[in-house]
């Protein structure tokens, strides 16, 4: 007689367990805790407070913990007009946060400079910071943030985060390749 | 007692240095034709004309005209209700007169303002330093030949900037036209919705 033995999931002997590869656990419990770091600098500001309150609710997705200090964040939502004399600081925010941490550029002034291009505007924050994620908008509605949130958390689903994670070092390049705006120390 | 009598009252006690005053829309101006002593007239125009509020102080540039900077002060009398605007030239040669924080502390910001968009110095101002750029930012922004994309700079540690690109935008403006209305920045003929 031909006896069959199961291996793997037996929900009669084991019961509530999932199996699962430990880097798709690991990326599923980053994507819906992402912290929000909200670098608040105009008026898209106001359309992420709306975002994070009851009426778009962020907190459907995971990210109302809005933390204003960088040590305790993982995303920074970059919202509005960065100027050169707010670049620095906004930089050095960003170097303050924890790894793993994104980021994402809120409406147009963020993304480009907007309207703004004039001398005192920085023409979009991807000059001094890796962006994951753009938003278009000017303001964007907080759905579209909501659909910037999404998306990112979808990058975060890929993310080889078994091989960077033991690595010394940001996981991902602080500069990348393409954005040699060098700052100064 | 209105604007007018006030500024007449004002212009004769400084018949010498002050001009008759001018009247558009209701608002009556006073030009002065030596800088140096408009401390002294703002101190008057405040205790015996009663202005108590300094609205604003202005700086224009005439770029290519003798005397290049325009001051303007904004008086206003909180008692009366009434507004006196006072002007006075500067050449670009000195680039600077006397302060009027001593008069009314309020003109602190306003003459930084000055300060740092035009390089027009205050003497006496009790903290001249840039209001709106950083420390160490070496241009005037708001001087006829700074071009409207900025020129690049760099504060090492502090900050730095790049000329923001002026072509290449959504929108054009016709320049030459003539009234507002086709002024206005419209987008760019042959885009989309066109």
């Amino acid at each position: 007689m031909q006896t069959t033995t199961e291996i793997g999931y037996n929900s009669k002997v084991e019961g509530d367990v999932v199996i699962t590869r430990l880097e798709a656990a690991l990326n599923w419990f980053r994507q819906y805790s992402l912290w929000p770091m909200p670098m608040g600098l105009a008026c898209c500001a106001i359309e992420l407070m709306a975002t994070g309150a009851s009426r778009f609710d962020i907190a459907r997705f995971g990210a109302e913990v809005m933390r204003f200090s960088p040590r305790q964040s993982d995303v920074m939502i970059v919202s509005g007009t960065v100027t050169y004399k707010m670049a620095l600081v906004v930089r050095r925010l960003y170097e303050q946060m924890a790894e793993p941490k994104w980021v994402i550029a809120m409406g147009a002034c963020a993304s480009t400079g907007g309207m703004y291009r004039s001398y005192a505007v920085l023409q979009g924050v991807d000059r001094i910071l890796p962006v994951d994620v753009y938003v278009a908008g000017c303001p964007p509605r907080p759905e579209a943030l909501l659909d910037a949130l999404l998306k990112l958390q979808a990058k975060v689903r890929r993310e080889p985060v078994l091989q960077t994670l033991k690595r010394p070092g940001p996981a991902v390049p602080v500069r990348p390749p393409a954005l040699q705006m060098e700052l100064r120390p | 007692m209105t604007a007018r009598e006030l500024a007449l009252q004002l212009q004769e006690r400084f018949a010498d240095i002050l001009g008759p005053p001018s009247e558009f829309r209701g608002e009556i101006s006073l030009e002065l034709s030596d800088p140096e002593r408009i401390a002294e007239v703002c101190q008057v125009a405040r205790d015996v004309g009663e202005f108590d509020l300094l609205l604003d102080i202005t700086g224009v540039d005439n770029f290519d005209r003798s005397p290049r900077w325009l001051i303007v002060y904004h008086l206003y009398s909180l008692r009366h209700q009434h507004m006196l605007r006072l002007k006075t030239c500067v050449p670009e040669e000195r680039s600077e007169l006397p302060t009027v924080t001593g008069v009314w502390p309020a003109a602190d910001w306003h003459e930084r303002e000055v300060y740092d968009m035009m390089g027009i110095r205050f003497r006496g101002h009790p903290d001249l330093r840039r209001i709106l750029m950083w420390e160490g930012y070496p241009y005037y922004p708001l001087r006829k030949d700074f071009p409207l994309g900025g020129l690049p700079s760099e504060v090492p540690g502090v900050a730095f900037t790049e000329v923001a690109p002026l072509e290449g935008g959504p929108f054009v403006t016709a320049s030459g036209a003539p009234d507002a209305i086709h002024r206005e920045p419209r987008a760019k003929p042959g885009g989309p919705g066109d």
